[in-house]
């Protein structure tokens, strides 16, 4: 029987909470980001670009431990924020979205950049020549145009979000309702005795969800390029 | 009134000219890679010059002396280019109301439905411009810098991308334009037969130097 289990759930529904949160907190930074890297020349860009591109090539486990002592309790940052602001990112959820955030931002960020690079600039100097100020231009004709792209980033930096396990465990620990997302659940139960079966249901769930993710993007693509071209 | 006296410098090619116009028409006329584009961004504030001044209905927009540059999106231009350049994510009414809406102004209902009859475009307002033809496209484009409200319009080769049917399609609404809405333009043209039926004086450009200024007629002089 395929039955999901109360604590099945709860990896399931933490899971979709950290990716979802991830996603959104970073999409408007992956914009900004993505729109200076397309369209600005400044002293250290490329330093920047391999900066943002780090977590795609560096081990997790080690993406993670940078984390745990940049916002760890003692940390440089996490220290000040907790203190300051209250937030604290150590063995937190708010910590798994922030290590899935990371991990995810160069996937979100790549699709924004080209679909940034590939609107037409002449375009954007029809909105200015319109009395469009630089911001109004890349309101109104550069993030519509670009639209597909950042859907395309934000379904690819989900789905990164939600299979997230190496920096997630590393930086907030595997703690069931608190940090235990459906990979690090699948991993602390295919360790267990019994676990093969429960296992096999979050690897199904995970399945659903990743494909469910895909189709979405698939569609929003298509719909936005049917848009775009003016039909 | 528009006062132009620049030197711009791309790669090899070098830009100068001088003039001052009163006329309603300005046509800028010369061969392709005589530097008309190059001038006519100047104007528009796409480009910014080397050297010199640019003066606009009394406004200096640029004054390199000076150290001005009124960038191009408060110039208050109008600029139509070849290729009309139409958002393809709005419809032609959200098009034509698109410098309206980034300048502040009110709406004004007269004004809209005078330059939509002016150009007949009324039965284009819910279409996308994909679904436009070339000629359709240019005149909501001719619309859309309209509606902005310019104090200059700037054309640069509106017709250029049309075949000769086309052409004879648009030059009516041009003369039109010229008689009723009252707005100054600068013409960009390489074709005389186009500049003689529309333009009121002539800057002549040849390899980035003005080489004639004046009336139609230095059309016909042979240069």
């Amino acid at each position: 029987m395929f039955e999901i289990s109360p604590t099945e759930w709860t990896a399931i529904l933490l899971s979709l909470r950290v990716a979802i949160i991830a996603t959104l907190v970073a999409t408007p930074f992956g914009i900004a980001l993505a729109w200076l890297l397309a369209r600005r020349n400044f002293w250290g860009k490329s330093l920047l670009d391999a900066i943002v591109h780090l977590p795609l090539v560096l081990p997790p486990v080690v993406t993670g431990y940078l984390l745990l002592l940049t916002f760890g309790k003692r940390g440089l940052v996490g220290g000040w924020l907790a203190e300051h602001l209250g937030v604290v990112f150590a063995f937190r959820w708010t910590g798994a979205a922030l290590a899935c955030g990371v991990m995810s931002f160069p996937l979100l960020v790549r699709p924004i950049r080209l679909s940034i690079e590939a609107v037409d600039r002449r375009l954007e100097q029809a909105a200015e020549t319109l009395g469009a100020a630089p911001w109004r231009v890349f309101a109104t004709v550069t993030l519509p145009l670009a639209l597909p792209g950042v859907l395309a980033g934000m379904v690819l930096g989900f789905a990164k979000a939600i299979g997230e396990f190496g920096a997630t465990i590393t930086f907030v620990s595997n703690i069931p309702g608190e940090t235990q997302t459906i990979s690090s659940a699948i991993y602390a139960l295919i360790q267990t005795p019994d676990g093969d079966a429960a296992a096999g249901r979050l690897v199904i769930v995970s399945i659903v969800i990743a494909m469910g993710a895909l189709i979405a993007a698939e569609v929003f693509a298509r719909r936005a390029t049917a848009r775009l071209h003016g039909q | 009134m528009l006062r132009v006296d620049v030197a711009k410098q791309l790669g090899e090619f070098s830009l100068a000219a001088s003039f001052a116009s009163e006329g309603r028409v300005t046509g800028l006329f010369g061969a392709s890679g005589s530097g008309k584009t190059t001038l006519i961004n100047i104007i528009a504030g796409l480009l910014r010059p080397d050297r010199g001044s640019i003066v606009i209905d009394g406004e200096t927009v640029d004054d390199t002396a000076a150290g001005i540059h009124v960038p191009a999106y408060r110039r208050r231009i109008g600029y139509v280019f070849q290729d009309a350049r139409l958002f393809p994510h709005l419809d032609v009414g959200r098009n034509l109301d698109y410098g309206r809406r980034m300048n502040g102004l009110p709406e004004d209902a007269a004004q809209r439905k005078r330059v939509v009859d002016l150009l007949d475009i009324g039965n284009l307002l819910d279409r996308r411009p994909g679904k436009l033809s070339g000629g359709e496209r240019q005149r909501v484009a001719l619309g859309r810098a309209l509606l902005s409200k310019p104090r200059l319009l700037l054309l640069d080769e509106p017709l250029g991308a049309l075949d000769e049917g086309r052409k004879l399609e648009i030059l009516p609404y041009l003369v039109r334009l010229r008689d009723e809405a009252g707005v100054p333009m600068v013409y960009v043209s390489h074709d005389a037969a186009e500049l003689r039926q529309l333009a009121t004086q002539i800057v002549m450009l040849r390899h980035g130097r003005i080489t004639a200024f004046g009336g139609v007629k230095v059309l016909t002089s042979g240069v």
